[in-house]
């Protein structure tokens, strides 16, 4: 069994990759139609992507879609996962997994809630109301890389700001917030991704007019699977490939400024 | 800190009240208790849950994510057990292939398999030019294209947990086993097995727990007659405008969910929901 185990996870690491990297590389393939290995290359997949208003519009409320889901999440996402770690109070682990819950209850459920709210009140398309119901599905991201961040900052450099007279405010300004401050733009950049990346929210409440990128790929799909979605899925893979080596740079420099406490091999 | 620290969660419980749960409690009045009496109310839950698309549909989403469920255990063991007892170069490759996929959109995902997949897909395309098959392969559009899509979705998901129950197992009572005279094939069995069984339980729980409700992969991958039932949801609303069959199947859905999630909260520790370790 020992033998056949560095065969199989090859193979698995084969099957786990093979459909990312042939989505990348149709997306550069000069041809009009799916074919692998492409016989030439070009860019006019994402010439065209990038050129249509339509696909324009769509990256563009994505990505403020995005940047409001982000901000949301990771500044509640932050006090939340705060208290969680170092204040004291009962039933925490509870609470925690009522914050979890947006991640548990299927989206199909969630998405027709607010579909249905957002259209009694008129916020179908609006771009606030997307932002802030992606917030609610980024947050348990952010509280749980968040909690093991915290989980981190040694307790006693706050100890020692409030025993110098520092005021709350200025512990946060000054000592947790940028002692946490490589774990804080990881939780931003994963809230980001998990708003950019969502269908079946935006599916709901985006309307005809603001629809997004995932929005925009599921209606082309319904009809034929062109190759201008394979430029479009490899940007979207891009941007995850970006947020994950962000990520692990991030982890380097959050080591540094933290191993007084404890190494984690490996990593 | 005491007490006040609680302060510092009152945004998150407000938004998740305000933009979660009022639209569910919201949702659930509209459609359900108003214009409804309770007998009216009872032959409408009734009507749904009996009809013929609605158990058909609930059959097939037991099946299904307990296909999933079983796919994903074992062929996510063995990465987790290797990642378990690796380190350097070989362990951050093997996670990179795992968390790449992990973090990439799930319609993304699904469309790279729509691509390899289809009748003129690239594995149909292979298999035919090097003359192994005949006629292409009916890969998609039916069970195994769902099953395909939604274990590769939902594998980083089993892998990670598993990952982490392994951490925590002593490697020394694996080798007091060992210095007893157990042999490998009974160190795994009686050992090792045991030990991560707890890793397996919420694993599996997990992975069923986001199956049952399974929209994207299904509806794309899926043939006309492969309805799970957050597929009929999202139909009753955008289709037939049933919004109280919509509810029904809903509260269903959910409750199943959050019953399931009960014990996935038992027997672990939530914080590994996501891997984060």
């Amino acid at each position: 069994m020992h033998r056949a185990l560095p065969g199989y996870i090859g193979l698995m690491c084969l099957l786990l990759m093979a459909p990312i990297v042939i989505v990348v590389v149709l997306a550069f393939s000069g041809a009009g139609y799916l074919q692998f290995p492409p016989t030439s290359f070009s860019l006019r997949w994402f010439v065209r992507f990038l050129g249509d208003p339509q696909w324009q519009a769509a990256l563009w409320y994505s990505l403020i879609i995005g940047a409001i889901a982000c901000v949301i999440a990771t500044v509640v996402g932050f006090f939340a996962a705060y208290a969680l770690v170092r204040a004291s109070f009962a039933a925490k682990k509870l609470l925690l997994s009522l914050l979890l819950l947006p991640i548990i209850v299927p989206t199909v459920i969630t998405s027709i809630a607010m579909y249905f709210l957002a259209a009694r009140f008129h916020l179908v398309g609006n771009l606030l109301w997307i932002g802030t119901c992606h917030a609610v599905i980024a947050l348990p991201v952010v509280i749980l890389i968040l909690l093991a961040t915290l989980q981190g900052v040694d307790v006693n450099l706050e100890r020692a700001a409030l025993s110098l007279g520092a005021s709350r405010m200025r512990l946060f300004t000054h000592v947790v917030v940028p002692l946490a401050s490589p774990g804080i733009i990881s939780a931003a950049l994963f809230a980001f991704l998990a708003s950019f990346d969502e269908l079946i929210i935006s599916l709901f409440l985006t309307g005809v007019r603001t629809q997004t990128l995932p929005v925009r790929i599921w209606n082309s799909l319904h009809m034929e699977i062109e190759p201008t979605i394979a430029a479009v899925s490899a940007f979207l893979i891009g941007v995850t490939a970006l947020v994950l080596l962000a990520d692990h740079l991030l982890r380097g420099r959050r080591a540094a400024t933290l191993n007084a406490q404890r190494k984690e091999p490996g990593r | 800190m005491p007490n006040r620290g609680f302060l510092l969660m009152l945004p998150a419980f407000a938004m998740l009240a305000l933009v979660f749960l009022a639209p569910l409690a919201w949702f659930f009045t509209q459609t359900l208790v108003l214009d409804n009496d309770l007998s009216t109310l009872w032959s409408k839950i009734v009507a749904v849950v009996s009809s013929r698309a609605t158990l058909q549909a609930i059959g097939a989403t037991n099946w299904i994510s307990l296909l999933v469920t079983v796919t994903v255990l074992l062929l996510g063991y063995p990465i987790a057990y290797y990642l378990a007892n690796r380190r350097g170069l070989r362990f951050t490759l093997v996670v990179f292939c795992i968390v790449v996929p992990y973090f990439t959109s799930v319609i993304v995902r699904t469309y790279s398999w729509m691509v390899l997949l289809g009748r003129t897909g690239l594995i149909n395309q292979l298999l035919l030019g090097t003359g192994i098959i005949d006629a292409p392969l009916p890969l998609i559009y039916n069970k195994t294209g769902i099953v395909i899509g939604m274990t590769y979705v939902l594998l980083p998901y089993m892998v990670l947990t598993l990952f982490a129950a392994m951490k925590s197992i002593d490697r020394n009572l694996l080798l007091a086993a060992r210095g007893m005279g157990a042999g490998g094939a009974m160190i795994f069995w009686r050992v090792y097995l045991p030990l991560s069984l707890h890793g397996v339980i919420s694993g599996a729980l997990i992975v069923f727990i986001l199956s049952i409700g399974f929209f994207i992969t299904p509806a794309l991958m899926g043939g006309p007659s492969d309805v799970m039932v957050a597929m009929l949801i999202e139909r009753s609303v955008e289709i037939t405008l049933d919004w109280p069959a919509a509810a029904v199947m809903s509260l269903l859905l959910l409750a199943v969910t959050l019953v399931l999630y009960a014990i996935y909260y038992r027997v672990t520790d939530v914080r590994r929901l996501m891997g984060a370790a």
